[in-house]
């Protein structure tokens, strides 16, 4: 899959593979009304890796409906919806309106998101705020739902097993880590907003790790995620516990990407031989 | 225009002054069709700070032998190992990206404006133009008359100017302080700016003053380059749109607090 804020929509991407071979598409954040998001500086590279501020700028869950789903709805892969909120009734709100979306089989419930000052990661840091908007977006969707969960919490694996006994189908983990990045020379921070969230391989031993102590604990499958450049990254999250993973910052790098890590997983269960890949799921031995 | 990502090799680094150098890239597949004004998103090997792509100014093309030419500042740890490419090294590429400058008619009359590195999408321009009968006036301006870069690549597509701040060659002063901005009423129909936001947001409150068309090209640190990440925006009439899908050429109308 491709994760939420790193491949657009989907037509971003169209030019450079057949989108239609990955497993599923996350699109971007999108919330109640339309949100401009938050003002530039919104980036800054750092060493492996990037810190973003974006701010879930998107058009709002109608706009999504009315401008982008027509244009995504016939595509051969799941797409699922990243849910955003400031409060319980607008997720309940955005949940409702795709919850009518035909082609739409499922939404991830992004409870993590550390650049909007109100909402989001607030409600992926604290057990009984996650278990509430679980709770409630279940009881008005129906078909498939993953809560993103955020690794700036102390115990990661006590969230999953939050969000599972509230109603979720599964997890995703993990959604950026808050950093910040300084500018010596001007003695200013390079965000707009001082902190955002950092991605891309120098995350990824914290995600393998937490993904792993979060299969220990949950039932539901996990979706892995953080810092998957390459197929080898998105086998070490399988072996970790994930049952599916998203490749994100990856898509900047090399718009390809998804090809790549398809055809990479391919040629790993061939060397391996390996005829079902879900038999790599937690199969790290140790 | 269909994005590709396409593997060159370098056939040629020359370095121009002490900051800038052009690289002469070649590709064994034909090229795509690119406009003036887009840019590419390059990928920087060998540097442990340089994780994302750099976004570069298409600076010329040559379709006939597959040729990408690419005039770059030493900025960083990224164009610097790019300044260390040697002929035979291979470099992968993301193309093309971004919007263009409106296409002038036949007969018009442009004027194209470079500030320091910023010249690097014009030379494309000036020769796309003069090919369709535009008539291409340059005004190049820099601090000295070695950030007055290959200035002879220009003049062969119309009348070159040039301005430099310590009067080492061409006027003395910046670009707006040549004497073309002295006329009642400059004669051009369209302006083409590339350069420092200061730079360009005079030349915008002069095109304004004359009523003349003018389109800048915005320069915003970037990560995907093809409107995905949301990073690289710019604030617009129409809210906060992507410099790399929605621009980097942009109206100058159309942008926020640009001009007062």
């Amino acid at each position: 899959m491709t994760a939420s804020g790193t491949f657009g929509y989907g037509p971003e991407f169209e030019d450079f593979y057949d989108i239609n071979i990955l497993g599923g598409i996350v699109v971007k954040g999108t919330t109640g009304k339309a949100r401009q998001g938050n003002p530039y500086p919104r980036m800054a590279e750092t060493p492996s890796g990037m810190l973003n501020a974006v701010g879930l700028q998107n058009k709002g869950v109608d706009g999504f409906i009315n401008d982008i789903y027509p244009k995504i709805k016939h595509y051969n892969t799941a797409i699922l919806v990243n849910v955003s909120g400031s409060t319980v009734e607008e997720y309940i709100e955005v949940a409702e309106k795709i919850n009518a979306l035909e082609h739409i089989p499922g939404i991830e419930l992004n409870i993590s998101c550390p650049n909007v000052k109100e909402g989001g990661m607030a409600f992926g840091t604290s057990c009984p705020s996650a278990i509430a908007v679980t709770k409630a977006v279940r009881e008005v969707y129906k078909k498939t739902l993953v809560v993103k969960l955020s690794p700036n919490v102390t115990d990661i694996a006590e969230m999953a097993k939050a969000v599972e006994g509230a109603g979720a189908d599964g997890v995703s983990l993990i959604n950026t880590l808050l950093g910040m990045a300084i500018d010596a020379e001007k003695r200013r921070p390079i965000l707009s907003t001082v902190t955002g969230g950092l991605s891309g391989p120098a995350v990824k031993p914290v995600a393998l790790r937490m993904v792993w102590q979060t299969y220990k604990a949950v039932k539901i499958p996990i979706i892995g995620l953080g810092g998957i450049m390459n197929a080898t990254d998105a086998i070490e999250f399988m072996l970790a516990g994930a049952s599916a993973i998203q490749i994100g910052t990856a898509n900047f790098i090399d718009p390809a990407i998804g090809a790549k890590v398809v055809s990479g997983i391919e040629d790993y269960m061939e060397r391996h031989g390996i005829s079902d890949v879900t038999s790599l799921i937690g199969a790290l031995q140790i | 225009m269909k994005k590709q990502i396409i593997d060159f090799k370098v056939i040629g680094n020359k370095r121009v002054n002490a900051t800038h150098f052009i690289l002469t890239l070649q590709s064994e597949l034909p090229l795509p069709t690119m406009l003036p004004g887009q840019f590419v998103e390059v990928k920087v090997e060998g540097s442990p700070t340089t994780f994302l792509r750099r976004p570069i100014s298409i600076h010329d093309v040559d379709y006939k032998s597959n040729k990408l030419l690419l005039l770059i500042q030493e900025k960083g740890d990224g164009t610097r190992k790019l300044a260390d490419l040697k002929p035979g090294d291979n470099l992968n590429i993301v193309l093309p990206l971004g919007n263009s400058f409106t296409q002038a008619s036949e007969g018009e009359s442009v004027l194209l404006v470079g500030g320091g590195c910023g010249v690097a999408p014009l030379l494309f321009l000036a020769r796309e133009l003069h090919a369709k009968g535009v008539k291409v006036t340059t005004l190049m301006g820099a601090r000295s008359q070695d950030m007055i870069m290959e200035p002879e690549n220009y003049s062969q597509f119309g009348e070159l100017l040039i301005t430099t701040e310590d009067g080492s060659v061409g006027k003395k002063g910046f670009v707006i302080h040549h004497p073309i901005w002295w006329d009642t009423k400059p004669s051009f129909d369209r302006i083409y700016t590339c350069g420092p936001d200061p730079m360009m947001k005079a030349i915008s409150k002069l095109a304004d003053k004359y009523q003349i068309n003018c389109e800048v090209s915005l320069e915003q640190t970037m990560a995907c380059g093809v409107g995905a990440c949301l990073c690289c925006i710019v604030d617009t009439q129409r809210g906060h749109l992507c410099t790399c899908t929605d621009g980097p050429v942009f109206d100058y109308k159309e942008l926020k607090n640009w001009i007062d």
